[in-house]
């Protein structure tokens, strides 16, 4: 097991320097940070002192081994924009996202798995047509829409619920969460249901044909001959086998959620590190955009970990050695 | 303290439990903006320092149509051409208690003008100051200057003792890599203080009992919470749901939406800044055009022919909504007593046919035009509508539409001024036409000597000795004439294409009334709530 998660490590840290080579070489395409940083009156002088200050006019490989030398040391150097060591700014703006993409998880595990379980079942039901036309919206709908859709209509017209923001927050030991306010509790069901309802359409889809594809098999077969109730066979044994793949899905869109966030983030004003990095990109805050970019890989590769560790624990029958 | 400042101070928080006690006004506000550090020299950016003016104060104030008021400086007078004379107010405090002082002034001053600063040059830098006493101070300038106190409504006034007790006498600068306290906290004299903040996320203001002039306030507001909501549908969304009591700007497909609520309107008017065309008159031979071996802007023919081809009347009506006025000159009417004196060269697309033909290109050319996408109200279609016009009369241009960070780091002097035909606005700092003579028409070389945003090096010796005249020009009326005589030359000669003021949009709720000024900036003091 160790030996693994040693190789897994090694394997992560390789992925981890390219992403940080890629973004090295795009940031040359997305503007002059300068420009962003001061007026627009600004003498030529003043910028190009600045420029030298901020390492600017070293040589691109220069530039990649400096903010990777002290990555590797957690410094991940100072926002332009803000004068703000950038591992502060992502450890303030965390969790927002980090509630956010919870949240929104367990809305789509919680709706997901029943609707999926449900439109197994009773295929022919009303209710299973209308959770398959849901689905149908989730997935083809961009989140943008979706988000400008739900605020369109539960805060424009129906004005139940605020359209921007976090609402109250309350700090617990550098840790601002909202949910423990009302104002907080509200501001956060929009956007969890914008991000989350292409993940509970994945969900519900998936459980309900792994399950049909289960409940024709033959255990159940004589589980059932067994005289097992119902209920015992399909969520004793036909739902625990459907949950294999639905714990890598919801592990790699675990992933996904928290870096597809920057889109609800944007549409609900939501401050968290998606918003974060969107305005970033336009300011050409290079120190932001290379810390969070790192980040996300290093989510997505111990997301990856995880979930493999999970399916041994899951599955007896999947031996590290083979995987 | 003495017994009767005790009494006063008793009084005063009395006072402060009675108005708490009655039911607190808030007034929430959004903008597309963030405010990021509080330092009012860090960034030279309108949104930046007009918001600070809440908090902080300069020695002049702009009212409501930006005409010059006192501020902090209750009066002055210029004793010699070179020696202006500064009388302070007396019995301003500053938020933290200290008394506001000359010493206050000639720091702030100098501070202005220290490393780091982005706000270099609206004190010049060659002028020297003296304290008369506590309540006067002089500035001794090098050379004449009639627009002197111009900017200074934007220039904040810093508490010394303040800045030295906090470790903020250094400009919190671009380059700095650590926060000064300072950028995160702020001691002015205004009628506003700042009670929280968090970077580039929210800003939360309370009125200041304590200002000077409290007595004769406008406002009605104790609470100000400014959001930065970067998305415009939220923006709006959270104007039309009640959340907020303004939000600017507004995109001008929602203006007829929230003029359609019965509770909100939005609120329109010019702004100062000017849309216009640029062409390269400087190289021999064209970017990005079909034109080799030589450039067709130089020639005044096919100058005069784009204008002619430019329906700008069109522009504002079908891609501005109406929310822009044409404009026949690089400047704001509002900031230039003779503009009825100008007018645009008409829209007559066979003379632009005529004119080229006359000048050797009967076939037309091939051009691109480089274009912000997100930088101007609807920059982008502007630069498609005039591709459209410019084919009316045989010139292709190709459309080159990018973001404003790509876009400016190409086109400005660190990218070489690398374009021959582009879209840009403009807003004179200073609000006065030398802005525009020394930034758009002056002279400069490859590296950006001189006029250093004239991307298409436009250069008529004769404008640019006029604009040294301007600048030290005393006389108020030989000033105007010398700055009439100056657009003349360059409306004659089709240096740029103006096209028109941008318009302002802001959504404001019924409930409340504030005070739309040119420069898109709000003041709190003229906010009041139903």
């Amino acid at each position: 097991m160790l030996a693994f998660i040693i190789k897994r490590f090694v394997q992560s840290l390789v992925v981890m320097l390219v992403v940080g080579l890629i973004a090295f070489v795009m940031f040359r395409f997305v503007g002059d940070p300068v420009d962003q940083m001061v007026g627009l009156e600004t003498s030529i002088e003043d910028r190009e002192r600045l420029r030298e200050v901020l390492g600017l006019n070293a040589r691109l490989p220069m530039q990649y081994w400096n903010f990777i030398s002290s990555a590797a040391q957690g410094d991940f150097g100072t926002s332009y924009q803000f004068k703000r060591p950038v591992a502060d700014m992502l450890g303030d703006r965390l969790p927002a996202t980090l509630e956010l993409a919870l949240v929104s998880a367990i809305f789509a595990l919680c709706a997901g798995i029943p609707m999926g379980v449900f439109t197994a079942l009773y295929k022919d039901s009303v209710l299973t047509k209308l959770f398959q036309a849901v689905s149908l919206v989730g997935i083809s709908l961009p989140t943008f829409l979706i988000g400008i859709l739900l605020i369109y209509v539960f805060s424009v017209q129906l004005q139940w619920l605020p359209s921007f923001g976090r609402g109250e927050v309350v700090d617990i030991a550098g840790w601002s969460t909202g949910l423990l306010t009302s104002s907080g509790l509200k501001a956060l069901i929009l956007p969890a249901i914008t991000l989350g309802l292409f993940q509970m359409t994945l969900i519900m889809r998936l459980v309900r044909s792994e399950m049909m594809e289960i409940l024709r098999s033959d255990f159940i077969k004589f589980a059932r001959a067994r005289g097992l109730t119902p209920r015992a066979v399909h969520f004793g044994h036909a739902l625990k086998n459907t949950m294999i793949p639905v714990i890598t899905i919801t592990g790699l869109q675990l992933g996904s959620i928290i870096a597809f966030a920057i889109i609800t983030e944007t549409v609900f004003q939501w401050p968290g590190i998606g918003l974060m990095f969107l305005q970033a990109v336009q300011d050409v805050d290079v120190p932001i955009m290379a810390a969070y970019l790192l980040m996300i890989a290093f989510l997505f590769v111990f997301i990856n970990l995880i979930v493999d560790i999970l399916y041994v624990v899951v599955d007896p029958r999947i031996h590290i050695e083979k995987a | 303290m003495s017994k009767f400042g005790r009494f006063l101070a008793a009084s005063a928080l009395m006072g402060a439990f009675a108005t708490s006690a009655m039911a607190e006004k808030s007034f929430d506000y959004a903008f597309q903006g963030s405010l990021k550090s509080l330092d009012p020299y860090t960034l030279r950016e309108t949104f930046t320092l007009g918001i600070l003016t809440n908090v902080y104060e300069g020695l002049i104030k702009r009212g409501p149509n930006l005409e010059i008021l006192p501020g902090l400086a209750d009066s002055w007078e210029v004793i010699e051409p070179t020696r202006w004379r500064f009388h302070l107010r007396k019995g301003v405090k500053f938020h933290n208690g200290n008394d506001f002082t000359a010493e206050d002034v000639v720091f702030s001053a100098e501070r202005l003008n220290s490393e780091g600063s982005d706000m270099k040059g609206r004190v010049p830098s060659d002028a020297t100051f003296e304290i008369v006493d506590d309540y006067t101070v002089d500035f001794i300038l090098a050379s004449p200057n009639p627009i002197l106190h111009y900017e200074w409504e934007l220039w904040s006034i810093i508490d010394k003792d303040w800045a030295e007790t906090n470790d903020s006498v250094r400009v919190t600068s671009a380059s700095d890599t650590a926060e000064t306290p300072i950028s995160m906290m702020a001691n002015g004299t205004g009628p506003f203080k700042i009670t929280e903040h968090t970077a580039g996320v929210n800003t939360k203001f309370e009125a200041n009992e304590n200002w000077w002039n409290w007595e004769n306030r406008e406002f009605n507001i104790d609470k100000v919470n400014f959001t930065s909501i970067s998305a415009d549908a939220t923006r709006v969304a959270a104007l039309l749901s009640g959340e907020m009591d303004m939000v600017y700007p507004v995109p001008t497909q929602d203006i007829k939406r929230i003029n359609s609520s019965s509770t909100l309107a939005a609120l329109t008017g010019p702004e100062l800044r000017t849309i216009f065309l640029g062409m390269d008159q400087r190289r021999d031979e064209l970017l990005n055009s079909s034109v080799k071996g030589k450039n067709p802007f130089k020639d005044i023919r096919v100058r005069q022919a784009f204008f002619h081809a430019i329906n700008a009347e069109a522009i504002s009506s079908r891609i501005m909504r109406k929310q822009a006025a044409p404009s026949a000159l690089m400047i704001s009417p509002f900031l230039f007593d003779n503009a009825d004196q100008f007018e645009r060269l008409a829209y007559d697309p066979d003379k632009a046919k005529a004119l080229l033909t006359e000048a050797g290109y009967p076939d037309g050319f091939e051009i691109r035009i480089d274009c912000p996408n997100d930088r101007y109200v609807n920059d982008e279609s502007i630069c498609q509508a005039v591709a459209a016009m410019m084919a009316k009369v045989g010139i292709k241009v190709n459309v080159n539409a990018q973001p404003k960070a790509q876009y400016f780091a190409k086109i400005l002097a660190s990218g070489g001024y690398e374009t021959s035909f582009y879209l840009l606005g403009w807003t004179p700092g200073s609000l006065d036409s030398h802005n525009i003579f020394a930034n758009l028409y002056g002279c400069r070389d490859d590296a950006g000597k001189g006029g250093m945003f004239n991307i298409g090096g436009y250069c008529n010796p004769e404008v640019d000795a006029l604009a040294k005249e301007i600048l030290v020009e005393n006389d108020a009326a030989k000033r105007l004439d010398l700055v009439t005589q100056a657009y003349k030359i360059v409306t004659d000669e089709v240096g740029y294409l103006p096209l028109h003021q941008q318009g302002l949009a802001w959504g404001v709720s019924k409930d409340v009334s504030v005070a739309q000024r040119a420069d898109n900036v709000l003041r709190f003091e003229h906010i009041t709530k139903n």
